[in-house]
């Protein structure tokens, strides 16, 4: 095989790191052209292809990856839709190299297929050509109440409404779109791109009602009574975890959904045109080594921070980000603090933290997950000094909601029980799927729950006995 | 988006405003909030739900105005519409006998108290309250207070109406003379904090309503997070209410000073924009 179509794989420009670390502007750039069709000429068109099998939501990548290369982007893009809804989106955040291009062929002897950029390259094509909202079918009178308005809540409803349905979207906070509005940043998801995704579920006819809280200000007997017959619970993994050492209280230190909260969907970052404040010291220090610890330590840089630091307890190999991000936390200053973990903070007499007393680790035996366990090592601890503290050591479910919904299945994290096939869970017409199931996890997944659970109301509504857990 | 139906200025800082939000009133509970946001540039803040009707579906909520939302808030008249109002959010007050229960507001928090007094008398409980401010023309709620207590005492810190001196002053009195069964403040911190101290040197139970920084209002951020007898709880859900004996006050006070030289910096600008305005569009 020709060396070029082994190789041939292109980079992703990008903006250069003096230019972006100063701004919240998107940091790749996108593939010109003809760089994506020479890309897309790579592919093999297996016969069988494994990248398929590599992607969550079976897209079928050969048949849009060929359609690109012909020059048909119009086909290519709807090819891709009819497995996902939204490729803007994916195209930018899917960790594909876990994924398709993990599988992809090319990958063992030589370079993956830029799958995911690829993606992006059309998604982008149809966004600047405006998308076209498909024809509606004839409306159902039959009403379903979707709670959380993530890439799970979203994906359900434009199914749905999709096959006919009234759908409602109910939403905590005053903006849809979940954690693709307020924990990832612009910087890497552009936010005119999840407004026009949510536009765009709007357009199929699905209502979304912001500053519902529900459990709060409706509960699911309510929306019962309102006439709903079905329920999609998406409400994703918004709890945020602590380190739950001594000091985490001082000022300064925040959790990384408050931290990314207040920059992303409050606008901190715009400050003081925006009215929600945020303080970004000289120092910072990220605790964690996942996608979010990731976006909250590049947000720290372009917030003003001089140094900052991400503190893991293991290695980089470990690391759960995806490798990109960490590449380009590091390319921008980033200092990985590895195989180290905070056991306190120290704080000044105003109650501000002033230095994060930490130990070294090394790894030990493999732990449930299959990654060794990290331990102490005793007599290693050493003090950062910090202005600054990001705890980005993960999320767990919110219980606000499903304490309020008796009889409801969780497991012993708090997660709910659902049927990975259907999303259904122990009470009959209650569907749920996305993080809230999962635990954190991906877009993609979220969307594939989101999908499934679409198809599963529809034949509960056709065939309401089908469910065997609910007879 | 809620609609101002009423707006009233209670004192020069101080302002009421009746709010359509039907289903907000429908679920609302006594010790409940609100969040809310004037603008799309603008701040999410919480506010106590003060009063609330679900037949009419409105909800009342009364501000001090101590920065630049409260006060862009006290600048929107009835028929203008408030952009985002969620709620309502945090747990209600325990509505149960307990026998003698003292209530005590303070400053803006005499608003936040009537609504738990109202609730306590209605249980059948002996209600006494004590509401202060720094002087007289800060006061406000004299008559609702009255309404639903069996015995209402006044305090300025000035003498200028009532008694003289701190709402605690009065406090010591009664838990000296009286059995008192609980004692329930919300106000500035440090007052909670003096009215926890007392309460418990007397064994008395308090609840006070806490009022740290928020962000979401529903569990998500951990900005509210408060210490609670060594242990970390969210107020925005676990809360506002909590039992004195056991909170953190001096760290609460603290974490409220967070944002001290923003507050300061966007409110300068704003009274800047406004005084601007003045001189374009005044005489
Ligand atoms: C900072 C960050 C970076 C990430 N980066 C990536 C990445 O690069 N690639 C990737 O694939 N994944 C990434 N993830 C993970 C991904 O975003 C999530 O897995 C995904 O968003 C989950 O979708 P969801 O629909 O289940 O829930 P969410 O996106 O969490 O949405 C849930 C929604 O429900 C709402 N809600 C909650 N409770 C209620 C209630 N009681 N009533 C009404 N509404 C409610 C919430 O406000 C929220 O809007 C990242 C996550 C974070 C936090
Ligand atoms: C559960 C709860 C109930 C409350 N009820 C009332 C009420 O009924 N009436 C009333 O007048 N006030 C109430 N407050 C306080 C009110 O939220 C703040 O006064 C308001 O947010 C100030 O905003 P600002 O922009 O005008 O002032 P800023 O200049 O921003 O701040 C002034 C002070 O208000 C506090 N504050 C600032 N931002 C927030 C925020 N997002 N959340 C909470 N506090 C903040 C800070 O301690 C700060 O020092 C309540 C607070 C809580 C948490
Ligand atoms: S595995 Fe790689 S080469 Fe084969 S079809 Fe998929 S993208 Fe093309
Ligand atoms: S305000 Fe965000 S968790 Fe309470």
């Amino acid at each position: 095989m020709a060396s070029d179509r082994l190789f041939g794989r292109p980079k992703m420009p990008q903006r250069p790191v003096s230019e972006r670390v100063r701004d919240f502007f998107e940091v790749p750039l996108g593939l010109p052209e003809d760089v994506a069709i020479a890309e897309a000429r790579r592919c093999l068109q297996c016969k069988k292809p494994s990248c398929v099998k590599g992607c969550p939501v079976e897209i079928d990548i050969p048949g849009f990856v060929a359609l690109l290369a012909q020059g048909k982007f119009d086909e290519a893009i709807a090819k891709i839709k009819e497995k996902n809804s939204l490729p803007a989106i994916c195209g930018r955040v899917c960790p594909q190299e876990d994924q398709c291009e993990k599988e992809c062929v090319l990958g063992k002897k030589g370079q993956p297929i830029a799958i995911g950029y690829l993606e992006r390259f059309l998604a982008d094509y149809e966004r600047e050509k405006g998308v076209k909202t498909p024809p509606l079918p004839s409306p159902v009178p039959r009403k379903v109440a979707v709670i959380g308005s993530g890439p799970a809540g979203l994906t359900c409803a434009g199914e749905l409404a999709k096959m006919g349905y009234q759908v409602t979207i109910f939403e905590a906070l005053h903006a849809p779109g979940g954690v693709l509005i307020y924990g990832i940043p612009e910087f890497r998801l552009p936010k005119a791109i999840v407004r026009q995704e949510v536009e765009y579920v709007q357009s199929l006819g699905v209502e979304i009602q912001v500053n519902a809280v529900i459990g709060k200000t409706f509960t699911l007997d309510d929306l019962r009574d309102a006439g709903y017959e079905a329920f999609f619970i998406g409400t994703g993994a918004g709890l945020p975890y602590f380190l739950n050492i001594p000091g985490e209280n001082l000022n300064g230190i925040y959790s990384a959904n408050e931290f990314l909260t207040r920059s992303n969907l409050m606008k901190a970052y715009l400050f003081p045109r925006y009215d929600t404040p945020i303080k970004v010291g000289r120092r910072v220090a990220v605790i964690g080594g996942g996608n979010v610890a990731m976006d909250a330590a590049r947000t720290a840089l372009r917030l003003g921070a001089e140094e900052v630091c991400l503190v893991y307890r293991r290695t980089k190999k470990e690391m759960p980000a995806r490798i990109e991000e960490v590449e380009r936390a590091e390319e921008e200053g980033v200092n990985c603090i590895i195989l180290t973990t905070p056991v306190r903070f120290i704080g000044n007499e105003n109650g501000w933290v002033t230095g994060m007393e930490c130990i070294q680790m090394e790894l030990g035996e493999p732990d449930e997950s299959g990654r060794r366990r990290p331990v102490p090592v005793p007599g290693s601890e050493f003090v950062i000094p910090v202005d600054t503290v990001v705890v980005a050591i993960g999320q767990g479910p919110n219980p606000l909601l499903l304490q309020t919904i008796k009889g409801l299945a969780l497991n012993k994290r708090g997660y709910i029980v659902a049927d990975p096939e259907t999303g259904a869970t122990n009470l009959r017409g209650v569907f749920a799927g996305g993080d809230i199931v999962t635990g954190a996890a991906t877009v993609i997944s979220a969307m594939g729950a989101g999908k499934r659970a679409a198809r599963a109301i529809d034949r509960f509504f056709k065939d309401p006995d089908s469910f065997p857990q609910w007879r | 988006m809620a609609k101002i139906l009423k707006k009233e200025v209670l004192t020069p800082q101080m302002k009421l405003m009746v709010v359509e939000a039907p289903w907000v009133a429908k679920k609302a509970k006594p010790g409940q909030f609100v969040i809310l946001r004037v603008n799309e540039e603008g701040e999410r803040i919480p506010l106590t739900i003060a009063d609330f009707d679900p037949l009419l579906g409105t909800v009342t909520i009364i501000f001090q105005e101590v920065g630049k939302t409260t006060m862009m808030l006290g600048e929107l008249n009835e028929g203008d519409a408030i952009l985002d109002f969620v709620g309502p959010l945090g747990r209600e007050i325990e509505e149960k006998y307990f026998g003698h229960v003292v209530c005590v507001g303070g400053g803006v928090g005499i608003a936040p108290t009537y609504p738990k007094a109202k609730a306590l008398k209605a249980c059948g409980n002996r209600v006494t309250s004590i509401i202060g401010a720094r002087t007289a023309s800060l006061l406000f709620w004299e008559d609702k207070m009255r309404a639903v207590s069996d015995v209402l005492y006044v305090t300025t810190d000035d003498g200028t109406y009532g008694e003289k001196g701190f709402v605690t002053h009065v406090l010591g009195r009664i838990l000296r003379s009286e059995k008192v069964d609980l004692v329930v403040a919300v106000g500035p911190v440090m007052m909670m904090k003096m009215v926890s101290l007392l309460a418990k040197d007397h064994g008395v139970p308090v609840l006070v309503s806490l009022n740290p920084i928020m962000v979401d209002g529903t569990g998500m951020c951990g900005c509210c997070r408060v210490t609670v007898d060594g242990q970390c709880r969210f107020t925005c859900v676990d809360g506002p209410v909590f039992d004195g004996w056991k909170v953190d006050f001096d760290e609460l006070l603290k974490r409220q000073r967070t944002y001290l030289e923003e507050e300061r910096r966007a409110l300068d600008l704003y009274l800047a924009e406004k005084a601007k305005e003045e001189v374009t569009h005044g005489f």
